[in-house]
């Protein structure tokens, strides 16, 4: 590849990430243009993105919590199993609940089967997470007490005797939907019930269960408690039932949103949970980025006052690194933590380095009498092999940081993956930035000043 | 070129001003792990007075003693407190809050953060397995290219050298400011450790290419060349890094700024043992082989 097509290259670069990076929406000359969001498709696959940053939990406030799943009642080859459609079953209902954009990923450490999740925003962040321990279990069980053919449970006498209930194997599996509907009869009008819609199979156990239980109790039990016990007055074949408990409208809401989500297969208890309010949030990103666009400045200036020529040009490579590390950012797309912006800015001071490396090695080149052509092939040739073995530690750090492998016994942690994340990113880009971007506009721009 | 190696006793012993400390306040204190590492909870609270005049943290003590378990109650802000107790979870802390409320005043959560104990233990595992794959792929990576064990094992003893005196000063913090490690400050640690690699193999690189292009040179007078050579470029990489890092430890968000300052610590430290530790050290080392192969007289 020839000097000048490499120069228009780096150009078309710049283009394409300045494009990525505008804000959606921008006035110039009194224009207002709109950056469209990204939608590719190619055959079956289809590629798209919004081009936002997206901010982690520390950065716009949320919920990071770490789940235990209580496996001792499931066979160990079942585990794994149980722990996926957990983590389904959570996420359907978190996503039900309208939280958007959480995670949730399984964990597995020795003999713990873990769920982490992040919940971002704080709106009802108190109840997502009541929401999610909850098991769902729900269940229709009748009474098989040995009295129970005898009993008139019409009158009140009947509630001072013993039931037994036991389950008619109609469970919640067999639910279409719930929805939350208001009571249309008795002394409960208007108040908020959950309406059961069953599979046509459980339409079918439904109506044999009713038949079987004419003038006697069918009892719903959520979780192995007792939330109501109608008795039957007719065979019900619709396939629909109300569960009228005396709700509140939010919990008829929640009941729903678990029922429809499904049950838990497992138990499940919150080991670790970590709120971080937006307010926190928000305030340290303002301070970081300020501190970091003045350290910037500082370090272009420096670049500027001691290099002179050369600094400018690797104040422009900086610039152009900052764009591409941006774009990839956005592409990929990485969640941007406060630690991943340390990272980033670290980064920064290591695309530098490449830059000081060689320069200095110019000037030694320079002293040594050597015509500027010469002196800076020489000097890019010489720092290579110091910026290749240094930079080749930070990323061996990095990959140790980020476990891209997932093993179990190296650190799982979303902080400390977020920043080597930027770090290695940083260092990969820096390396093509710090030596091809600044080597190609030193040929272009120093060259030939110095040839002509 | 300047005869640097003619004073690699002064740099040993400045090195020992900051290690011997360093290694008394770490075996006499230890470090003070933060929640991260021990379990156990936190809760940051603004509480905007209703009931009260002014909230003191024997308040917000009395009250809270009766919902969990009580480490201690920590002022941060006006009306701001930092409650510790053992592990307790969201439905406590909504009791916690709302009793607040009822006799005091009106809470805002800022933070929140549970912990079981096992987790704990576990991050201390997790981190040193880190640390020690990390410094042995980097033993590993640099013997390969330099081909020489003792390239290797000097580099590793500067990357020592900065840890050391990162965990000295973290527990002198620990020990008189109640400054906390956690799981950010494993971080730093390790980003030091690659730092310090990175600025030694820079050394390094030029030794190596000296001693082909100079082989009828001592070796003392080829390291001091290169540490001549690349101090100007150290010095000015490390102001950049420094720069940066000063600028958010003094201007940055608060969570960030015992991460940075470790970053700083390091950056500094991790200068100064790539030419004034690892440099002489090699120097060192070949003294050592040559007083052991010639015969004694």
């Amino acid at each position: 590849m020839s000097s000048l097509r490499r120069f228009w290259l780096i150009v078309l670069l710049f283009l394409i990430t300045l494009f990525l990076n505008l804000p959606s929406e921008f006035t110039l000359f009194k224009k207002t243009f709109h950056r469209p969001p990204i939608d590719l498709r190619l055959g079956s696959s289809r590629f798209q993105r919004d081009l936002k940053l997206k901010k982690g939990l520390d950065l716009q406030g949320g919920a990071h919590l770490v789940l235990e799943a209580d496996m001792q009642n499931i066979q160990s080859s079942d585990r794994l199993d149980a722990l996926e459609s957990a983590q389904q079953v959570i996420s359907r209902r978190v996503d039900l609940y309208g939280v958007t954009e959480s995670v949730i990923q399984t964990a597995i450490f020795q003999d713990s089967y873990r769920l982490i999740v992040e919940l971002p925003g704080l709106e009802g962040i108190d109840k997502a997470i009541e929401l999610i321990g909850q098991t769902a279990q729900l269940d229709f069980r009748h009474d098989t007490a040995p009295d129970a053919g005898q009993v008139d449970y019409a009158s009140p006498s009947a509630f001072l005797r013993t039931f037994s209930f036991t389950s008619t194997g109609l469970t919640g599996k067999d639910l279409k939907k719930a929805s939350v509907d208001f009571s249309q009869s008795g002394q409960t009008t208007g108040q908020p019930v959950v309406a059961l819609e069953f599979t046509p199979e459980g339409s079918q156990k439904f109506a044999d269960i009713t038949q079987k239980n004419l003038s006697r109790p069918v009892a719903i039990f959520l979780d192995d408690q007792l939330i109501t016990a109608p008795i039957v007055n007719e065979p019900i074949t619709s396939g629909q039932a109300v569960i009228s408990g005396g709700f509140t409208s939010e919990a008829a809401t929640q009941l729903t949103i678990q029922l429809n989500a499904g049950a838990l297969p497992v138990p499940i208890k919150i080991i670790e949970q970590k709120n971080i309010s937006a307010t926190l949030g928000a305030d340290s990103v303002i301070k970081s980025i300020k501190a970091g666009l003045i350290g910037l400045t500082l370090v272009m200036l420096f670049m500027l006052l001691y290099y002179g020529k050369n600094g400018l040009i690797a104040n422009i490579a900086l610039f152009i690194y900052g764009l591409i590390t941006l774009s990839v950012y956005k592409l990929i797309p990485i969640t941007l933590t406060l630690p991943g912006i340390a990272g980033f800015i670290l980064s920064v001071g290591m695309a530098v380095d490449s830059n000081i490396l060689i320069f200095e090695r110019l000037k030694e080149e320079l002293r040594a009498d050597r015509p500027f052509s010469i002196a800076l092939e020489l000097g890019f040739g010489r720092a290579w092999d110091s910026i290749k073995d240094a930079n080749v530690a930070t990323i061996i750090t990095a990959l140790v940081l980020i476990n891209p492998l997932n093993w179990n016994f190296l650190n799982t942690s979303g902080m400390v993956r977020g920043f080597a994340l930027t770090l290695f990113i940083g260092v990969i880009i820096s390396l093509f930035t710090g030596v091809f971007v600044t080597r190609t506009l030193m040929r272009f721009f120093l060259l030939r000043r110095h040839q002509s | 070129m300047i005869n640097f190696m003619k004073y690699k006793r002064l740099y040993f012993l400045i090195s020992l001003l900051f290690l011997l400390p360093s290694a008394y306040f770490l075996s006499r204190f230890g470090l003070k792990p933060s929640l991260d590492f021990t379990g156990g909870a936190l809760l940051e609270l603004h509480v905007e007075p209703t009931h009260v005049q002014d909230i003191t943290p024997a308040h917000i003590t009395e009250i809270a003693r009766q919902v969990v378990k009580l480490n201690s109650v920590q002022q941060t802000d006006t009306n701001t407190f930092l409650i510790r107790a053992q592990e307790f979870d969201q439905e406590h802390n909504q009791i916690l809050q709302k009793e607040l409320k009822t006799f005091i005043g009106d809470p805002t959560e800022i933070h929140f953060a549970t912990i079981g104990p096992t987790l704990g233990k576990e991050l201390i595992r997790k981190t040193l397995t880190g640390i020690i794959l990390a410094a042995g792929f980097i033993l590993l990576y640099v013997s390969f290219r330099f081909k020489d064990k003792k390239y290797g094992v000097c580099a590793i003893l500067a990357m020592l050298h900065d840890s050391l005196i990162l965990l000295g000063v973290f527990s002198f913090l620990g020990q008189y400011r109640g400054i906390e490690v956690d799981a950010l400050f494993v971080t730093a640690l390790l980003t030091i450790l690659s730092f310090s690699v990175h600025d030694t193999i820079v050394v390094y690189d030029r030794i190596r290419e000296s001693l082909k292009q100079h082989p009828q040179l001592s070796f003392t007078s080829i390291v001091n060349q290169a540490v001549t050579q690349t101090l100007g470029r150290s010095v000015n990489n490390s102001l950049t890094i420094i720069f940066m890092l000063l600028s958010l430890y003094l201007l940055g968000g608060t969570t960030i700024k015992w991460f940075i300052f470790a970053l700083l610590i390091g950056t500094i430290s991790g200068t100064y043992s790539s030419t004034f530790t690892a440099a002489p050290l090699l120097v060192l080392w070949e003294n050592l082989k040559a007083r052991k192969t010639k015969p004694n007289p």
